[in-house]
């Protein structure tokens, strides 16, 4: 098998420039711990109403400007509603679904994690700047879709 | 343009059987007729689909109330991305591969013909609840919302059919290497062979899942689903059916696209290296659509991160391998200067033309991909609509343009007519059409993700909020693009029924290129696919053992189905 001189230099080249990549993705990953949300926890779907966590779920001081708050993402809404914060406030969100699987997405942010059956999903944002901030179901979930949404207004 | 002598292309120069090379024999061409039209039926309703969809989205038409824009998308992402994509690459690597090895086994065409008849019935019923409002469930069938159950077998015959045609192919690819002991399979059949084994791991996965999960739970008979288990198992198939496609459209870049410019093959080895990392690495990509996923930890994340990247290393190779295949062309043809051999490629020739431009798509298309796989990155375009133009410009650019590009050979090939110059300018005319309504509307989609603006949603304004009013001017660049894409499928249908119905009556010959020098020949194990079917379990084992045990074994609570509407 002959690999001409070219396509070897071709080749390491391109290689080296993957490695890099995945270099810059593991330090930041793993040193600057910006991985991608991977929560690991699980609960009944058909209990997310009626459970401790989400039930009667709202916004709740936990630290300095730092929130907690639990919210359903259903057919067609996120329980509770329109969400109100003031600027620079960290926010953690915790998410389950009791019916389909759904996205939760708010524009403007880095914001964006799935939402299954099953599962409790985690992702926390610090809001700099004020505005009001649209969050949108990102997975397709059923006829009404693109109804789900709510909005969350930084002062 | 320029013909180099229409040699027979055996390897190690070996007698042929006369009559396979001109033409293929009518049992074989039947076949490939068959799923052909299939194909194209489906491109027609799906793209008419897809014309639908960007006027709705972008508020320029209400759907009367018995269809949903969700019905519509299902019909869009099922006929384009399954049954287009398989019918085609059964049609067309059946003949190519009944070309290079004389004709198909007796039982590959048995096993081929069942195939077809189980994929088409199949198609029809799974087209029929999509089209009756019954399966607003999208391609991707997500659990636990649920089809009407006969959805889902519409969906199981398609793929037993499909593993169907899989056995044939072995069938005739194994009886020919029994025939000729010591002699390497001709590249064209190699690649066909792959594709057929990349079909077999991505089949397998959807049919334990749809036969062995889904359907008893669609009938009631199971009372709870896991949905993890169903995106994984999903996209573990999802993923490799886009390198199926790949491989599909690559082979005819390495093959045929050499004779076409009246050059050799590049490298028959580093042909065949670049389709067995393909092959070995490419299950596990499926992952990197589960980057947002729950339950899944930030470390197996990021070991399929680096399996998806090398996916990557091929494509290095085969842009490398197109750019010298050219360069070499021009060379010979004595060429000297620079960048000389780029301008006397045969332009004109719409079989080039349109392969080139698929090429030139496909670096955009990889460096999507590159960012989309990027972990963390992933975050920030992951569900949105640069998502949907990614796809666009990969299979909808890339792959599409170079089956068009095929098609304008395989079918005066198998219908014993010839291109006229006439249809050939057309042919340009629409790889240009294509071209541009691709760039219009798969820009737009980037553009428009990078604002926030989800994919498969219907048309709405989220109660007149300001992010979404940035997307309208997106929304109507994507309609626009729509339009002239729908142009470019009419042009189609006609240069279509010209070269199966009208045109002139000739041989039309299935390019086949030849290799440079024997020294480039690959070494004879590079035919044994034990190593590489083994090699490939292997690195699914790595990538979906732990996850799947992690599912079944975590309790799940399971959920109960939720009918879509």
């Amino acid at each position: 098998m002959h690999i001409h001189r070219y396509e070897k230099l071709w080749l390491i080249i391109g290689s080296l420039i993957l490695v890099v990549f995945l270099a810059i993705l593991a330090i930041q990953t793993f040193y600057l711990e910006m991985g991608p949300p991977s929560h690991a926890e699980m609960m009944d779907p058909q209990e997310v109403r009626e459970s401790e966590l989400f039930a009667d779920a709202e916004l709740t001081e936990i630290g300095d400007n730092e929130y907690e708050i639990a919210i359903v993402a259903e057919m067609f809404a996120f329980q509770p509603g329109d969400l109100e914060i003031p600027a620079g406030a960290t926010v953690h969100f915790t998410l389950a679904s009791p019916d389909v699987t759904h996205g939760f997405k708010i524009t403007d942010t880095n914001v964006n994690v799935m939402v299954v059956p099953g599962h409790i999903s985690k992702v926390s944002h610090t809001f700099d700047e004020a505005g009001e901030y649209l969050i949108l179901c990102n997975e397709y979930c059923g006829l009404g879709h693109e109804f789900m949404a709510n909005t969350i207004t930084v002062n | 343009m320029t013909h180099i002598t229409d040699v027979p292309i055996r390897h190690k120069g070996k007698a042929v059987k006369a009559g396979a090379i001109a033409g293929i024999s009518k049992r074989d061409s039947r076949l490939s007729i068959a799923n052909l039209s299939i194909a194209f039926i489906a491109l027609v309703i799906g793209g008419a689909a897809g014309l639908l969809q960007g006027f709705v989205r972008s508020g320029f038409l209400e759907l009367p109330s018995w269809i949903s824009y969700y019905a519509l998308l299902t019909a869009h992402g099922v006929l384009l991305v399954l049954v287009l994509s398989s019918f085609f690459s059964i049609g067309y690597l059946y003949a190519g591969t009944s070309r290079v090895l004389g004709g198909l086994a007796d039982k590959t065409v048995a096993f081929g013909w069942t195939g077809f008849g189980l994929m088409t019935a199949g198609t029809v019923i799974a087209a029929f609840f999509i089209l009756s409002g019954d399966a607003n469930v999208l391609y991707t069938f997500y659990t636990p919302m649920q089809a009407n159950p006969w959805f889902y077998v519409g969906l199981a015959l398609l793929v037993v059919g499909i593993l169907l045609n899989c056995v044939g192919m072995f069938i005739t690819y194994q009886s020919w290497r029994k025939r000729n002991p010591g002699e390497l399979t001709p590249l064209f059949a190699f690649f066909s062979n792959a594709v057929f084994v990349l079909w077999v791991f991505a089949s397998l996965f959807i049919a334990v899942f749809v036969v062995g999960m889904v359907i008893p739970w669609a009938f009631g008979w199971v009372p709870t689903i896991d949905p993890m288990i169903g995106r994984t198992m999903f996209w573990a198939f999802g993923h490799t059916l886009v390198n199926i496609w790949m491989l599909t459209s690559i082979s005819a870049w390495y093959v045929s696209m050499p004779k076409i410019i009246g050059g050799k093959v590049f490298s028959d080895s580093l042909a065949r290296v670049a389709v067995v990392i393909l092959v070995v690495a490419n299950v596990p990509g499926g992952f990197h659509h589960q980057i947002l996923d729950p339950g899944l930890s930030v470390e197996l994340k990021f070991l399929h991160v680096i399996q998806t990247f090398m996916i990557i290393f091929p494509s290095l190779m085969t842009a490398f391998a197109m750019l010298a295949t050219m360069e070499r062309a021009g060379r010979t043809k004595g060429v000297t200067s620079l960048l000389g051999w780029w301008k006397i490629l045969p332009w004109s020739d719409a079989r080039f033309f349109a392969l080139i431009v698929a090429m030139l798509a496909y670096i955009p298309a990889g460096l999507g991909g590159i960012i989309n796989a990027s972990n963390q990155v992933n975050q920030v375009v992951h569900n949105s609509i640069w998502v949907t133009g990614h796809l666009h410009l990969t299979v909808g650019t890339t792959v599409m343009l170079t089956f068009f590009g095929i098609s304008y050979w395989l079918i005066p090939y198998l219908s014993g007519r010839k291109m006229t110059k006439t249809i050939n300018r057309l042919a340009l005319a629409q790889t240009v059409v294509w071209a541009s309504g691709m760039l219009l509307m798969s820009g737009a989609m980037h553009f428009n993700g990078l604002l926030g603006s989800p994919r498969r949603t219907a048309n709405t304004t989220y109660n007149g909020h300001s992010a979404a009013s940035d997307w309208a001017l997106y929304e109507m660049l994507m309609a626009m693009g729509g339009v002239i894409l729908f142009i470019g499928i009419l042009l189609l249908v006609y240069i279509w029924i010209q070269l199966a119905f009208i045109a002139p009556k000739g041989d039309t010959d299935f390019p086949i290129g030849e290799d440079y020098n024997k020294k480039d020949a690959s070494p004879l194990f590079m035919d044994r696919w034990a190593i590489w079917v083994a090699l490939a379990t292997l690195s699914i084992a790595i990538a979906y053992v732990i996850p799947l045990l992690d599912f079944a074994s975590g309790n799940s609570p399971g959920s109960p189905p939720f009918l879509m509407p």
